[in-house]
């Protein structure tokens, strides 16, 4: 009996052992799944699971119950990886409702880092997350909701030299931005969202086109505005996503799209669907068609003229002597020279912050020669020229956001300038406000 | 002598910010000798609904790329793009396409 008691301790003792090196063994390997990865690793295939634990039949009951999925399309989900393409305000509700759904493995890719202004929309980011790498972020929310997903952060941009490679791995591509790609035929469910009003298309799919067949030129760069000109309402986003995650849920599950050779508009405005017929995979395409003259990947930056990034672009449309930096005005303040501070932006951002001293007119209103502003700035430069001795014209300081419409603005002031209003000396303020908040005046919000 | 057209123009995704922010127009065209196509009707929203910065809506005689056109709730490709006669209460839609998110 003794003898049994004591073999019976040392198998335990032995179990337990074994129980803390599996232990540790997961933990690794867990560890080496949330590392970060700025290039593309080959990764093994996903095994298909023979069939459902207890673990997974009581996570997943609420899904299991429909005839849609059941056990079969639970299957599928876990065999199946899908590529998220930025980890945003629409990759993180997708990345959030694949990952609690039991999809098998997710790629999350992002070139950026984590911002303030990032966390009404991107909500899998929270506020210590500010500076990290939104794949790592990403990732790790992700790995919270449910562990047994399998997640590979790239801390990168989708480029030409990395593109195929990346997503020959994943079998359902999510890119949220503008690809397109020859000789492949995965489904790419694409999303965007701006301002009220999300878009969605599965392209590459059921006989349905690709971005190329729908949109064969790309349009002009100044007509393209991102989240960061235009604002957006985060929730939209919010909802483009968690569609997203609907049509892939679909998909990976073996059921059909329903938004094969369709474009699904939203508009959170008037609390509208809509969805619009479009046309087939064209035989006359660029890169799918019959004789396809894209035969590689080609350089989007470079074929759009516009980099694929949310980043905001500087314009330059002026020599260096019709600038002044920030620095310079700074001075201007200081000295208290006479001078007249146009602020060109939009009213709605002119309510967010403002210099006192400026006045509001929008470039628009510039542009469209609106009387009752014309007549405002005649005033003022009018009045300036009274405190103003001799001759010399009057100083025209013009300041937007950032030092883009401001470029514009003095380009149409020139032109008025001596006409439509009496002669005068107009600069742009390089940088624009944000440059003042930056370099001058740190209490100065930032947007 | 074709009878005047009344139809629905829709503008969305950015393009209502050509004109004025308004989404929905209702316009009748008038009566002409030959019967209303698209590509007519793109002259005719450039002398009557845009006033400023056609180049933002149109290129040549057709819309600028990035802008979808819809022909009652279809891809305009499906329905014969430019030389698509237009017929009472069609229903137009412009749509800006929207890039990030």
């Amino acid at each position: 009996m003794a003898q049994e008691v004591s073999c019976l301790k040392a198998q335990l003792r032995e179990k337990e052992e074994e129980i803390v090196r599996l232990k540790n063994k997961l933990a690794q390997l867990e560890q080496v799944r949330t590392e970060l990865f700025d290039k593309v690793i080959p990764l093994t295939p996903l095994k298909a699971k023979a069939a459902l634990s207890n673990d997974d039949i009581m996570r997943y009951s609420r899904q299991l119950l429909l005839p849609e999925l059941g056990v079969q399309g639970q299957l599928n989900l876990s065999k199946t990886s899908v590529l998220i393409v930025g980890c945003g305000g629409l990759g993180c509700p997708l990345a959030q409702y694949l990952a609690a759904a039991g999809i098998g493995r997710l790629g999350l890719l992002d070139y950026d880092e984590v911002e303030l202004s990032n966390l009404h929309r991107q909500v899998l980011h929270g506020e210590k997350n500010q500076g990290q790498a939104k794949a790592l972020s990403a990732a790790s929310a992700v790995k919270r909701l449910n562990s047994t997903v399998e997640c590979i952060p790239y801390h990168l941009q989708l480029s030409p030299e990395n593109a195929l490679q990346l997503i020959q791995q994943y079998p359902a591509a999510n890119p949220l931005t503008y690809i397109c790609y020859a000789g492949q035929t995965l489904p790419l469910v694409s999303a965007s969202a701006l301002r009220l009003e999300g878009q969605l298309t599965v392209y590459n799919y059921c006989g349905g086109p690709c971005y190329r067949c729908l949109y064969p030129v790309p349009p002009p760069r100044e007509t393209v505005t991102n989240c960061s000109d235009g604002g957006v309402l985060g929730v939209v986003p919010g909802i483009m996503g968690c569609f997203q995650a609907l049509e892939v849920l679909k998909i990976a599950s073996g059921q059909v799209s329903s938004c094969c050779q369709k474009l699904v508009i939203f508009d959170a405005q008037d609390a509208k669907f809509r969805s619009i017929k479009l046309r087939p995979k064209q035989a006359g395409c660029a890169v799918c068609g019959e004789r396809p003259s894209v035969t590689q990947l080609v350089d989007y930056e470079a074929f759009c003229g516009t980099a694929a990034t949310d980043k905001c672009r500087k314009l330059s449309l002026l020599s260096r002597d019709q600038r002044i930096t920030i620095q310079d005005y700074k001075s201007i303040v200081d000295n208290a020279e006479p001078h007249l501070l146009l602020d060109v932006r939009p009213l709605v951002e002119v309510d967010i912050c403002h210099l006192p001293v400026s006045l509001n007119i929008p470039l628009l209103s510039l542009e469209e020669k609106k009387s009752e502003d014309i007549r405002l700035l005649k005033e003022r430069i009018g009045q300036l020229k009274k405190q103003m001795s001799g001759d010399c014209q009057p100083p025209v300081y013009v300041i937007c956001k950032l030092g883009n419409d401001s470029q514009k603005a003095v380009q149409v002031l020139e032109k008025m300038s001596g006409s439509e209003v009496d002669s005068i000396t107009v600069k742009d303020i390089c940088g624009g406000l944000m440059a003042w908040a930056k370099r001058i005046d740190p209490t100065f919000p930032q947007y | 002598m074709a009878a005047p057209v009344a139809i629905h123009l829709e503008f969305g995704g950015g393009a209502e910010l050509l004109f004025n922010g308004v989404k929905e127009h209702h316009v009748t065209l008038p009566s002409q000798s030959e019967p209303w196509d698209v590509k007519q009707l793109l002259v005719w929203i450039q002398r009557n609904l845009l006033k400023e910065r056609p180049e933002l809506f149109v290129q040549g005689d057709s819309v600028r790329p990035g802008i979808l056109v819809l022909i009652n709730d279809a891809d305009w490709e499906l329905m014969g793009e430019l030389d698509y006669r237009l017929q009472d209460q069609d229903n137009i839609v412009f749509i800006s396409t929207l890039h990030g998110g």
